[in-house]
């Protein structure tokens, strides 16, 4: 049973990734049977080869994949290197749940009017300091190298990457490895470093593998505060696609193969750089340096964090003042006229999308939790993991949206599947499920197996032990996992676009439409509307299991 | 209105069903069976939705339409008229010819050029609207002819659009009235230009506008691009872009990717002086707060160029005589009138007022012109669209001159 709901979730993920990268794989070799063109080509490649600006657009997508990543874990692994047993770590772990429920485009919305000439800083700053009474022509966002891009993921990729290492660092025991280490000689950031850095990392290798990914393909973030002639290849792509001339498609279909192509070369390459890292930190740790580097790798971390979730914050708080706002004229820090009219137009409309979102995100997290239970589950239960599918529901973690999903709807509508609620759902079963996954695994891990054995001997059924010993226990990390899938599920856009024909609108599909009206007022108010529902999932995954388990001291904090 | 619950279930019923039965298209000819054909229709239209106040507009359509004829309208909201166009063609790749799932499109130019060559159209209905002489089509030939491209009623007109310019007068006081002086403008004022990146319908619009400006001949222009002639006749718009890009914001290293865009920068004081697609445009913002009162629009000496946009029914529509009916009310002197009005939206009637009744007139007389907006007579001359393949050459030619590599 167990076996099954396993093997139907892996032909659930991997059917539309196939079918996606079979529909744009065809028309990128000049098989487009709508357009009448059925026999193999190359056209597509070469037009696409001529493209002007084509090689900067892909080593741009490379570049920013590698950086924003080597940033944002460099980051966390000192901040949490500096801030090991510290008051200031457990300050920052409540922080982090809310800032990762931004999702990527308002916190890029946030960031650009924050760092922008007429932005945030520069008003604060103007005329008293700077003398300006109009914005400087400075080219801050937007500029040629992915710089303020690159800035943008950080701050978003830094919560993400903290919250995964905050929750697989208990299997560590970190206190007691540095505790070794301090006593012989070590300084605390060393000793950090030496001892519970390598056995950390493998285990948030896949987030930091989904970081790399995410950073060489994002779509929405490239175009808020990327560069734009020529922009990231996945802008270029998807700009093709939406060609009104349509013998483009092909080409199009050629730059997402591209696209993937340029991902799977920034994961290869950092997998070389891991390699690299082992081999010179293998030295390093057989040193006797206890220590030579440690007041600056002190400084560092926390200054980092400070600085991407200060910036985060600010950015947020611009947000929510732009969309009280009716008038902000340079270089005022605070609008000139205030007004509710935003919010007032938005009021109904809101609503029925922030319904409409909880009727997706709901289900879809729903049931992705029940299946990672189901995958955990029957990993657990079998002794020899022979065939295992695990891999596979990683899958869309790694592979960029943007060249399979144009795939899937032509390959959708082969089958005569009609876009809908139930292919929306679906489709964000697909990339939700990774995050739940991911989030329960290693609580599954960690879980102390001999309860189930006493329950065994008192004479349950392995049914019986799960639901009234395994899941009880579990309750806070599945939380804790719906949490995050619940975020991930609000912050879709292409597929709940494409696999809905458009006609299911969410909160973040309003966002990102209203966005392409360039009122920061609107985008501000919807921006925080996108927060909404993930803010009070991770209030829930917090308070939740705190008010079940009141009279529990030991269960009320699994996660 | 349906609520979210109905219509999620509504949808995951649908997603269900086989292909319903098809039956015959309807003909506009025969409109009191059109009527009876679309009561009870929800028509799925596929409108760009970045302006809360275009979407209240259709909002407020929809209601009226539900009311009067009980068509339900849903408004799928768009980022890029593109995506309509990919899942039309997606699904016609998948075999799907009846039974699609977008109803009406707002379309123009070279989207429809596209479609129409696809076979992509449901048609020919427009000119035969109820209200489609209500355009007087015989002393009005703009709106049988888009991009050059004959419409034959396979699009029905709804909105008027000139390309202008508006400036920020406590920064700036004589806007350019050529491309020439737009040079000297450049020089006097550095950073403070800029136009969207092309392929962006209004860039691209702007590198026409340039070229129609500077041209000697502009007949070339309204042929289909002659190859062996590209280069003679676009040399003087590179000559003049290249002296220009140095002197626009950001010196032309990156550029705004919309109008809309454009306009926030002029909100934010960053630039003195922007193009736009709709002579009222600077009149609305300055109503919606988003520009300052001191804005003021200008067109230039030699006309500027001018286009329609119009609403058009997929060839595989489930929904056709829905979607006849709505366009057929989105042609009304009473839709019309809401739409030009700046406090609601502030587009440009397609209909000619003198061929209205009196009643129907005074529907517009009544309309405050707005703070920043030109009176029709100072609009100037109209320039036609060029053939919709130069759009396509210019904007090839200017990525390869102008991306960095």
């Amino acid at each position: 049973m167990l076996q099954l709901a396993t093997i139907a979730t892996a032909a659930i993920v991997a059917g539309p990734i196939a079918a996606g990268l079979l529909g744009v794989a065809m028309p990128a070799f000049g098989i487009i049977p709508a357009l009448g063109s059925s026999s193999l080509s190359l056209d597509a490649w070469q037009r696409l080869l001529e493209q002007p600006g084509l090689l900067r657009s892909a080593l741009i997508a490379l570049a920013s994949g590698l950086v924003t990543t080597a940033i944002s874990l460099g980051i966390v692994f000192l901040f949490l290197a500096s801030s090991a047993g510290t008051r200031l770590l457990t300050w920052v772990r409540r922080l982090v749940a809310p800032l990762l429920a931004v999702p990527h485009a308002a916190a890029a919305v946030g960031m650009a009017f924050l760092i922008a000439p007429s932005g945030l800083i520069a008003r604060a700053l103007s005329p008293w300091a700077t003398g300006w009474l109009r914005p400087p022509d400075i080219l801050i966002v937007h500029d040629p190298w992915g710089l303020a891009m690159m800035a943008g993921l950080v701050v978003k990729e830094v919560p993400f990457l903290l919250l995964m290492s905050l929750t697989m660092l208990p299997a560590l025991e970190p206190a007691r490895r540095i505790a070794i280490a301090r006593s012989l000689g070590y300084r605390p950031v060393t000793a950090w470093l030496k001892v519970v850095a390598p056995g950390l990392y493998p285990l948030v290798r896949l987030p930091v593998y989904a970081v790399v990914a995410y950073a060489s393909s994002t779509v929405d973030v490239a175009l808020i505060l990327g560069p734009t002639n020529p922009p990231t290849l996945a802008v270029s792509v998807l700009r093709w696609f939406s060609d009104p001339d349509l013998s483009m498609r092909s080409m199009a279909s050629a730059g997402a193969l591209a696209q993937l192509t340029v991902t799977m070369v920034a994961l290869a390459l950092w997998r070389v750089g891991e390699a690299l890292l082992a081999r010179g930190g293998a030295a390093w740790m057989a040193s006797s340096d206890r220590g030579i580097a440690e007041r600056p790798m002190a400084v560092v971390g926390p200054a980092g964090i400070a600085l991407a979730g200060g910036a985060l914050a600010s950015a947020l708080v611009g947000l929510v003042i732009a969309s009280l706002s009716w008038t902000w004229r340079f270089p005022n820090l605070l609008p000139d006229t205030l007004s509710s009219a935003t919010w007032s137009r938005a009021g109904p409309v809101l609503l029925e999308t922030l319904a409409t979102t909880a009727m997706i995100a709901g289900p879809a997290t729903a049931l992705a939790l029940a299946a990672a239970l189901a995958i955990l589950e029957s990993a657990a239960a079998s002794s020899r993991p022979r065939h295992d599918l695990t891999p596979l529901f990683y899958l869309p973690l790694l592979v960029p949206q943007v060249p399979f999903l144009f795939g899937l709807v032509v390959g959708a509508e082969a089958v005569r599947f009609r876009p809908g609620y139930l292919p929306v759902l679906l489709g964000h079963f697909v990339f939700v499920l990774p995050y739940v996954l991911l989030s329960l695994s290693e609580a599954y891990r960690r879980f102390d197996d001999r309860w189930l054995m006493l329950g065994r001997t008192l004479g349950a059924s392995a049914g019986r032990t799960f639901w009234a010993i395994r899941l009880p226990i579990l309750l806070g990390p599945c939380l804790a996992a719906a949490a995050v899938g619940l975020a991930v599920s609000v912050g879709q856009y292409l597929p709940t676009l494409l696999l809905g024909a458009g006609r299911l609108e969410t909160v973040t599909t309003m966002a990102v439409a209203l966005t392409s009206g360039g009122d920061r007022r609107v985008v501000g108010a919807w921006a925080l509307a996108q927060a909404l529902l993930p803010v009070l999932g991770f209030a829930l995954a917090v308070l939740l299991p705190r008010a079940v388990w009141r009279n529990r001291r030991a269960l009320r904090n699994t996660s | 209105m349906m609520t979210s619950m109905k219509r999620l279930l509504l949808a995951a019923a649908l997603s269900l069903l086989p292909f319903a039965a098809a039956g015959a298209d309807p003909d506009p000819r025969d409109w009191s069976g059109v009527l009876r054909e679309a009561r009870g229709q929800t028509v799925y239209w596929n409108a760009w939705a970045g302006d809360p106040r275009v979407n209240d507009y259709i909002a407020w359509a929809g209601e009226q339409v539900a009311g009067r004829y009980g068509v339900q309208v849903v408004h799928v909201k768009l980022t890029d008229t593109a995506e309509a166009v990919s899942r039309i063609l997606a699904e016609r790749s998948g075999g799907r010819i009846e039974d699609g799932s977008v109803d009406l499109i707002w379309i123009n130019g070279e989207n429809f050029a596209s479609m129409k060559r696809n076979g992509l159209l449901f048609g020919p209905w427009a000119e035969d609207l109820p209200n489609f002489p209500l355009t007087a089509p015989d002393d009005n030939p703009a709106v049988r002819e888009d991009f050059t491209i004959p419409v034959e009623g396979y699009e029905a007109p709804w909105g008027k659009a000139q390309l202008v310019f508006y400036h920020d007068s406590a920064f700036t006081v004589a806007p350019p009235r050529t491309m020439p002086e737009l040079l000297a403008w450049a020089r006097a004022n550095p950073g403070r230009f800029t136009y969207p990146l092309p392929p962006n319908f209004l860039g691209s619009t702007f590198l026409k506008q340039t070229l129609l400006g500077l041209a000697e001949d502009q007949k070339p222009l309204y042929r289909p691009v002659d190859p062996a002639a590209f280069d003679t006749v676009t040399a003087p718009l590179w000559a003049f872009l290249d002296a220009l890009h140095p002197l626009l914001w950001r010196e032309g290293r990156a550029f705004p990717a919309s109008g809309p865009e454009l306009r926030r920068l002029m909100g934010d004081g960053e630039i003195s002086l922007a193009v736009s697609f709709s002579p009222s445009e600077a009149s609305a913002a300055i109503l919606n707060g988003q520009l300052p009162a001191t804005v003021r629009t200008s067109v230039l000496d030699g006309g500027t160029i001018g286009n329609i946009s119009f609403v058009a029914i997929p060839f595989n529509a489930a929904h056709k005589a829905g979607a006849i009916v709505l366009a057929n009310f989105l042609l009304s002197p009473e839709a019309q009138a809401r739409k030009q009005d700046p406090a609601v939206w502030g587009a440009a009637t397609v209909l000619v007022l003198d061929r209205l009744p009196a009643a129907d007139r005074a529907l517009f007389d009544r309309l405050a012109l707005g703070p920043a907006t030109l009176p029709p007579e100072a609009l100037g001359t109209v320039l036609p669209e060029p053939h919709p393949s130069w759009m396509e050459e210019l904007e090839r030619a200017w990525s390869a001159r102008y991306t960095s590599r």
